[in-house]
């Protein structure tokens, strides 16, 4: 009998219907992946099995775990099997953990919940888990004084304390580094294999999925589209939404031939420092180099990227060049021109250039119109367009975008995320710009979606000769819309070049890490498919 | 930690200069020649003179606010022109009813508020959810002074249960503490309702947090991951409210000593502004001012024993 | 919308009207003393009794109705005016001397809560309505400059705004086009939430005889003048306690329901 099998379970919140009789299972030491697009139900699943379902949840069918019916077991008994038969790690390390209590006591806390032991004993066992999970800390710590990564290790440690029968991972690597992320996995990988538990683990990440699972369940809007052993799927993908989704993510975009031209953008030596609290009482403030001697230069029509780690500098860099911060050394011109003159940005060159930003729910006031929205940037011209020109730009600028004119009237609420980001770059191209700077901006949408945006890209680049500065964490989507990347560690470029170069023959040993920790999308998938 | 508390410090002293001077400007700059506002306009020439000599109006202003502040630091606030007593020993007197008065009525409305706010949340949208977010929502609009009146008609009056007012002095200290029940209940109700509405507000936002999922995901019961998780948390904002409302405290007694007659600073300080003797008026609102900034720093102090993150700011 | 919003509207409508009808009409006239009908209960001549001098209580309570809500729009007033421009002001420079000089000022004024505000200004200016205003409206700059830069600070963070900074717009215009329509919700529930302290402020401060001074009709001064009676004629007391206690709360649900209704995620500010 599986560990865990989940049969025609259906479950409803208030009258929407969330899970439409889905079945899966999973076998001791085996690990399950679910996998889907947003929407799809695959965190519900694994709060359903938790029993951690938010109110007004109507749930029916099986869900059998160990042999016990969890839909049949009352509160307390869940209580009994959570932390003790089954665990649970979530996506948000930074969140997950009590802000006022030791990483120790928190351990403890699960031992201590299911067994009747002394509190230094179990405080003895918790310093143990936490030796476990690669946590070189004292369990004396408070979780602020821990990065994401280390806090999703007292995460897990907290799950296996009492080494569970069944581990629920619910995208757990998602809000990290991709090195810090090929640790995790690795050290998930290890407790399953020592341990002989079951993983049920939830990833919106293919790349993931491929390189974990021993078995893939592929859900869409609620149902389950498609189960099977990871090696049978990806050879033989039965249903057209798996085909499309694993299609989408290793989307190759077909990016025109770049025009050469003149230098754009130049930086030179760029410092930017920020003052940190002092560290003694009455010692001075120790300042922390943001940006360090940073130099590179973008030339017309050039499409270059930028890849780097949480907190490497890349938001500071975007906010330099745009001149929203000011910087301590060197230079940032375009065209010739100081993108920072004096205390006040220069109106000249800031007409030049614009930005996507990653949010599709953040980047707009939601108390304004699209046409309000998009025309933002008519600010920056000496004399924009009114009347008939102002409405024959704002149908430009949607059209281009694949929206219609009759769009300019909505509510940002009315559209879905991809559609946001078609209005944001709406917005950065209504100007005209000659540079525009890509935060993130693909980062927070689905596969499908996100596909659907970097060839709209690379449309735009076929119809104006448009030079961008593409940033993103993600290796695989720099890869295929940049002519050129720049690596970013600890506030320094320590590698540029032609993008394949720098892909295929990675010079630098960061450059390496990083490519090396990057799960790969198997090679299957890439071949034509035939049939 | 040693940082954080000097910081706090810091503020405390610069708090308590820039009051100060705002009380002194009030009352000793703006009247323009506070002696002959405080005797009016029939005062005879020497009264005035004696007055102005008392307050040493010749002197510079700089010198009489040092002199001032000098003086409030050794317990000496200047004499009364109407009592002709020292301002420190009425004060002296008095404060021994107001202090006890607003520290009684805060334990009190900490005492109703926590349970009542934790009864609440932990039964969110139950009849006793909503029982209790109603009685606060009495309990908020409720004019502290009109209760009181209303407690003196029952529990003085009709039941005879307490006097209706005075203070029979802290000789026996459990007359002293009868004597002030019923001001404490009137002053502490209409706060508990507030206090028991943040208290419930922020333990619900500290249900919904993940960290709460988290412990519900180890095995423990709603009730123990209230308690052991959601509880200290939710402490943060409150203990801000209850900070603030020592000081609504210490000013409503201002009131509700007249409801009960009560001889404390509030009775003081209306019949000094009837005698227009700023003098005490003066004195008085600067020590009301001090007990606030000071409660509030202590409360300070407290935000760094719940919370980690202010603690590790070395 | 919710019961809450409803019940809250109608209460407070009812007040309202209440001080509008008395600029056109009172049951009685209230400066006209009556001393053989004082202290009379409720009855058909008397709505709600008389007081003792014989005024007709029905029509104090609605003159008193025009001082309360007078007093307490006018102090949610000066508080918006002078408390939102402040904080949007220290939002924008967040990190400033100039923010840290407003914060600091809040904090002070917090040290001196709006009973002790008054008592200073009535001891040198004497009592009236206009310093009970003053007073009150000292005390809600801070509560509305605190609110204003907390619900701020994290908008100048969104990247709506980051977007609006590219295109070159000054803090100002940013602060009246972006930060302040994504306001307005929670200052409209928490100017109604002042507005109830307001009329318990006032109250109070004619209760003690640092408010509206006679022959102005106040809810607050009805009641000290109750205080003496209240044992031989209660109603003296309840009606004009009862009047106040369902005003304020006519408000709080209506700023409940407010909030509940524009959206439910706004936290406000109670002291």
């Amino acid at each position: 009998m599986s560990l865990l099998s989940i049969k025609q379970y259906s479950l409803a919140i208030g009258d929407t219907e969330i899970l439409h009789s889905i079945d899966v299972t999973v076998e001791p030491g085996q690990i399950v992946a679910i996998t889907g697009e947003s929407g799809s139900g695959k965190s519900m699943t694994a709060l359903s099995v938790m029993g951690l379902l938010p109110a007004g949840a109507a749930a029916q069918g099986e869900i059998q775990l160990d042999g016990v019916d969890l839909l049949e077991a009352t509160e307390s008994d869940l209580c009994q099997m959570r932390g003790n038969v089954m665990g649970m790690v979530f996506q948000e390390p930074m969140t997950a953990l009590n802000p006022v209590k030791t990483i120790g006591d928190q351990v403890a806390e699960t031992i201590l919940v299911h067994e009747k032991t002394t509190k230094s004993e179990a405080h003895k066992r918790a310093a143990d888990i936490i030796a476990r999970v690669g946590l070189k800390v004292a369990p004396s710590r408070y979780p602020h004084e821990l990065s994401g990564g280390q806090r999703q290790r007292v995460v897990i440690a907290m799950a296996i304390a009492r080494r569970p029968k069944l581990l629920i991972a619910d995208e757990p690597t998602t809000a990290l580094d991709v090195t810090t992320q090929a640790r995790i996995l690795d050290l998930l990988q290890d407790l399953v294999q020592e341990f002989g538990m079951g993983l049920l683990i939830i990833t919106h990440d293919l790349a993931v999925v491929a390189n974990i699972a021993d078995k893939i369940v592929v859900m869409q809007k609620g149902k389950v589209v498609e189960a099977a052993p990871t090696q049978d799927l990806l050879r033989n993908m039965k249903h057209p939404y798996t085909q499309a989704l694993f299609e989408a993510s290793g989307h190759q975009v077909n990016l025109p031939d770049r025009v050469r031209g003149d230098r754009l953008l130049d930086a030179t030596n760029v410092v930017r420092t920020y003052a940190m609290p002092r560290k003694t009482l009455f010692g001075p403030r120790p300042n922390f180099r943001a940006l360090n001697d940073v130099s590179f230069h973008i030339e017309h029509g050039e499409r270059v990227g930028l890849v780097g780690e949480s907190g490497c500098g890349k938001s500071t860099l975007t906010r330099a060049i745009l001149g929203l911060d000011p910087i301590q050394a060197g230079d940032i011109q375009l065209d010739g021109l100081p993108v920072f003159s004096g205390k006040k940005p220069n109106l000249d060159v800031r007409r030049r250039m614009q930005v996507v930003f990653q949010d599709p729910y953040s980047s707009f006031n939601p108390r304004h119109r699209v046409d309000r929205i998009i025309t933002e940037p008519f600010h920056l011209l000496k004399t924009p367009p009114t009347g008939e020109a102002r409405d024959a730009a704002i149908a430009k600028a949607l059209e281009d975008v694949g929206l219609s004119e009759a769009d300019k009237t909505k509510f940002i609420h009315e559209f879905s995320g991809g559609q946001r980001q078609r209005i944001a770059i709406a917005r950065a191209l209504i100007v005209e710009p000659e540079l525009i700077i890509f935060d993130e901006a693909v980062s927070a949408l689905d596969v499908s979606v996100r596909a659907q945006i970097l060839d709209l890209i690379a449309d735009l680049c076929r119809k104006r000769p448009l030079a961008y500065l593409f940033i993103s964490h993600d290796l695989f989507v720099v890869r295929t819309v940049t002519d050129r990347v720049m690596v970013m560690q600890a506030g320094q470029i320590v590698e540029q070049g032609e993008t394949e170069a720098v892909f295929s023959n990675p010079q630098h040993p960061y450059t390496r890490t990083l490519i090396a920790a990057a799960p790969q999308l198997p090679s299957i998938i890439k071949a034509p498919r035939t049939g | 930690m040693i940082r954080y508390t000097l910081g706090r410090l810091s503020s405390l002293v610069i708090s308590l200069i820039v009051a100060s001077l705002v009380i002194f400007l009030v009352i000793e700059v703006i009247p323009g020649d506070p002696a002959s506002f405080m005797l009016g306009i029939n005062a005879r020439e020497d009264t005035l003179a004696a007055l102005r000599a008392e307050m040493g109006l010749d002197k510079p202003l700089l010198v009489r606010y040092a002199q001032w502040v000098i003086g409030m630091l050794q317990w000496d606030f200047g004499t009364s022109w109407t009592y002709k007593t020292p301002v420190a020993e009425l004060i002296n007197d008095r404060i021994w009813v107001s202090l006890p008065l607003a520290i009684y009525a805060l334990i009190l409305s900490t005492l109703i508020a926590f349970p009542a706010g934790i009864y609440a949340a932990s039964r969110r949208g139950g009849i006793g959810d909503v029982t209790v977010i109603g009685a606060t929502q009495l309990g908020v609009a409720l004019p502290n002074f009109w209760f009181a009146m209303i407690l003196v008609l029952i529990f003085a009056i009709k039941l005879r249960w307490f006097s209706a007012g005075g203070f029979p002095g802290w000789d026996n200290p459990l007359l002293a503490i009868k004597g002030l029940t019923l001001p404490a209940i009137a002053l502490a109700l209409p706060q508990a309702a507030i206090l028991a509405r943040v208290m419930r507000s922020s333990l619900l936002d500290m249900l919904g947090e993940d960290f709460i999922r988290t412990a519900r995901a180890k095995g423990l019961t709603r009730r123990q991951a209230l308690w052991r998780h959601a509880v200290r948390n939710a402490l943060i904002p409150v203990l801000t409210i209850i900070g603030l409302q020592f000081s609504f405290l210490l000013a409503g007694g201002i009131i509700i000593e007249q409801v009960f007659f009560l001889p404390g600073l509030g009775r003081l300080i209306f019949q000094s502004i009837s005698a227009r003797d700023l003098i005490v008026v003066e004195s008085v609102v600067m020590l009301l001012v001090f007990t606030v900034i000071v409660v509030n720093f202590a409360v300070d102090l407290a935000y760094a024993a719940v919370d980690p993150r202010l603690r590790s700011r070395t | 919308m919710s019961k809450s919003l409803i019940i809250g509207i109608c209460m407070s409508a009812t007040f309202v009207a209440l001080a509008a009808v008395s600029f056109l009409w009172t049951p009685y006239d209230i400066e006209t003393l009556d001393i053989s009908n004082k202290l009379k209960g409720l009855s058909a001549t008397h709505l709600l009794g008389t007081d003792h001098f014989g005024r007709d209580i029905l029509s104090m309570i609605m003159m008193g109705a025009r001082t309360s809500i007078a007093v307490a729009l006018l102090a949610v007033g000066i508080g918006m005016a002078v408390g939102v421009p402040l904080g949007l002001v220290a939002a924008a420079k967040s990190g400033s001397l100039f923010d840290e000089l407003i914060m600091r000022g809040n904090d002070l004024v917090f040290a001196f809560p709006s009973l002790v505000i008054a008592i200073l200004i009535t001891a040198v200016f004497g009592a009236s309505a206009i310093n009970a205003i003053i007073a009150i409206g000292i005390f809600n700059v801070p509560v509305f400059a605190r609110l204003t830069r907390a619900a701020a600070l994290p908008l100048w963070e969104r990247d709506f705004v980051l977007a609006a900074r590219v295109c070159a717009k000054s803090s100002t215009r940013i602060s009246i086009e972006h930060i302040l329509p994504n306001i307005t919700n929670l200052m409209i529930v928490q100017g109604t939430i002042q507005f109830s302290l307001g009329i318990l402020a006032e109250a109070a401060l004619s209760y003690i005889g640092l408010g509206a001074q006679p022959p102005t009709a106040s809810w607050g001064r009805m009641l000290a003048d109750a205080q003496t009676l209240v044992s031989i004629a209660p109603h003296t007391a309840l009606v004009p306690g009862f009047t106040i206690l369902l005003m304020v709360l006519g408000l709080n649900l209506l700023g409940d329901g407010l909030r509940d209704w524009l959206d439910p995620k706004i936290r406000v500010a109670r002291t």
